[in-house]
């Protein structure tokens, strides 16, 4: 397709959805009685809930379905694909890599943008020193990951190097290392790109709790002595509690998902698959559905109730 | 789902503006030198990766391939011919990517936020049975993650139920972008209902009654009065969903069947990052180009942007 083609069709989407939205509008205002009430109701609802049901609802449970069945999706082969993934050593190893993301990424990303929020707070140039960390957060995780290929590229140690981490080392004196490479430790520097993308996010979040602690809790206790790190310890933390818990959960979901990150630095390679990367190889690789559906269904069950925690705490943060 | 955290920063902020905070007090006590530097590392590791991106991608590709980008506060040189190349060249012609991430873009925003404002509008004011469940379910569906729906959702794009015409495949209608379009509306469309919802309640319901009263329409109320005051709402959310289909791979991988023709920059980049004897030439100003629209975007809409961010960040 040419490019004018390409915003043809753009043009026609557009326009055929307008167009469709203005008829339903417009058959709905003829019902404007009471009476008439369902008719708009079903009017304004109906396109965005049968999206919902065919897009959502009834995929999800169809997916939760075909991971009973084999990777044709031709016969039911009970939990075999769940024990695939809990007993086959290739999955276990990405279920332990899955497992290091989840539980450094959160922990990380957070610290690192509570301790930044309370450096940066109140100084002259906090709009400014927020921005920086803030950025990465806008790009993509593949521009992102382009980003950090320039940090770790590897030449050998007698080579002119043009990655930054190894020019680091061989300025050190030390030889040259394969970052991406080096099984298990690559796992960890991809982690860091994502440590490096989300800890704008809990700056951003964390510095907005902190300016709302109240004054009184703060001056009662600097009257009674409270200073520094115990004031940290004490008041600061206890009081933007709500909000650290949000920014962990938050933080854990998006990096159970982590799938971009990977398949452009490693493709996977070299131990490095998660299971958001793996779903995606078993279903539109390899094309074995089974496996794909019950990774998939993993994902959704390790989720679910971190999701679910994460709302409950944002709606206490927001009743209050 | 974080709107309101930003809200009462920006009042406390005004109230004790010339107090220092606990953070501040912690801060003194931890002597102020040693924070300041610490800032300023944080700070200079968190930018260094981005600008060796932007000096290589204007460095000549000799330079690039053969020199570390540091090497240009010593060794400056300048060139445009890596753009050139990548936006023009004939096995990169990131030109035509960045179309495709335009063309797809612009409907999958468009689409999902007029439906959610509708259906948030239906559940915040208008009466009808089933209500409160059906509100239930669709915030459920948040808690949905893609993955979970992508082999059903393409099955059902290609052998679509009801006689409906296929989408995806050799002889798909418009060049194959319907499968993406509707797949990024449909994953937006929980939250933003959810969102919007929220904001839509908040307006005080005497204002609706009374147009009712005077025998106004819901179309009527809906354009004539919640649309004005919906406007920042659906603009913090826009942005936010504007940024999640421009720097979105997965969905484009997956439903654009791979298929060069209608896939956006994230997949060709990913691409050309995973050849062999990388082209950092190329890559360096590549991802510059996909960069560029976002980071406009944040420059220029910050305080929306950090709001739908937040407001958004459970998707996907």
């Amino acid at each position: 397709m040419s490019t004018p083609d390409k915003f043809l069709q753009l043009v026609i989407v557009v326009a055929l959805f307008v167009g469709v939205m203005v008829l339903i509008l417009t058959l709905a205002q003829l019902a404007r009685t009471k009476r008439g009430e369902l008719l708009q109701s079903a009017a304004f609802l109906l396109p965005a809930v049968l999206m919902i049901a065919m897009g959502l609802l009834y995929p999800a449970l169809r997916t939760v379905y075909l991971s009973f069945r084999n990777a044709g999706s031709t016969a039911f082969i009970g939990f075999d694909n769940y024990q695939t993934i809990f007993t086959n050593s290739d999955q276990l190893n990405i279920l332990r890599n899955t497992a290091l993301w989840v539980i450094l990424t959160p922990v990380l990303a957070t610290g690192i943008g509570l301790v930044y929020a309370i450096l940066i707070d109140r100084s002259r140039f906090e709009k400014f020193a927020k921005a920086l960390i803030f950025l990465p957060m806008a790009l993509s995780l593949v521009g992102a990951s382009l980003i950090w290929k320039f940090v770790y590229d590897y030449r050998d140690s007698t080579q002119t190097q043009i990655g930054l981490l190894n020019e680091i080392l061989k300025v050190l004196g030390l030889d040259t290392y394969r970052f991406l490479l080096t099984e298990p430790w690559n796992n960890l520097f991809l982690i860091v790109i994502m440590i490096w993308v989300q800890a704008g996010f809990a700056m951003t979040v964390l510095s907005a709790a902190i300016k709302a602690i109240p004054d009184d809790i703060v001056e009662a206790a600097r009257l009674d002595g409270v200073g520094g790190m115990k004031m940290f310890r004490f008041i600061t933390v206890p009081s933007i509690r709500p909000s650290l818990i949000v920014v962990v959960t938050t933080i854990s979901i998006t990096t159970l998902k982590v799938f971009d990150i990977v398949r452009t630095s490693t493709g996977g390679n070299f131990n490095t698959s998660v299971l958001a990367y793996e779903f995606y190889v078993q279903s539109f690789r390899s094309f074995n559905f089974g496996l794909g559906a019950a990774l998939g269904t993993l994902i959704f069950v390790l989720v679910m109730p971190i999701v679910i925690y994460n709302v409950r705490q944002m709606r206490k943060l927001e009743a209050r | 789902m974080t709107t309101t955290p930003t809200v009462p920063a920006a009042t406390a902020k005004k109230r004790r503006a010339a107090k220092p905070g606990p953070a501040s007090e912690a801060k003194a006590k931890l002597s102020s030198p040693w924070a300041s530097l610490a800032a300023v590392v944080i700070a200079v590791l968190w930018t260094i990766p981005t600008l060796g991106l932007l000096i290589s991608s204007f460095r000549p590709e000799a330079d690039v391939k053969n020199s570390g980008w540091w090497t240009w506060f010593t060794n400056p040189s300048f060139t445009l011919s890596n753009y050139d190349a990548v936006l023009n060249g004939s096995n990169t012609k990131l030109s035509t990517y960045f179309v495709n991430t335009i063309v797809i873009t612009i409907p999958s925003v468009i689409i999902p936020i007029t439906l959610a404002t509708l259906a948030a509008y239906a559940f915040a004011w208008m009466k009808f049975p089933g209500r409160d469940t059906l509100f239930v379910a669709v915030f459920a569906m948040q808690i949905v993650p893609i993955q979970v729906t992508m082999i059903p959702l393409l099955r059902l794009y290609v052998n679509p139920p009801f006689g409906l015409p296929q989408l995806a495949g050799a002889n798909a209608p418009g060049g194959g972008f319907y499968t993406i379009w509707l797949s990024h509306s449909i994953f937006a469309l929980p939250l933003a209902i959810y969102l919007l919802h929220n904001f839509m309640s908040q307006i005080p319901g005497e204002l609706i009654e009374s147009a009712r009263v005077d025998g106004a329409g819901h179309v009527q109320i809906f354009t004539r009065i919640m649309l004005p005051l919906m406007t920042p709402a659906i603009a913090a959310f826009g942005i936010f969903q504007f940024l999640w289909v421009w720097n979105d791979l997965l969905v484009a991988l997956v439903f654009g069947g791979g298929s060069l023709d209608v896939s956006p920059l994230t997949v060709r980049l990913a691409e050309l990052s995973g050849t062999r004897d990388s082209e950092w030439h190329l890559l360096s100003a590549g991802a510059f180009v996909s960069l560029i629209v976002p980071l406009i975007v944040f420059l220029s809409l910050q305080r929306y942007f950090v709001r739908g961010l937040l407001a958004g960040s459970v998707k996907g």
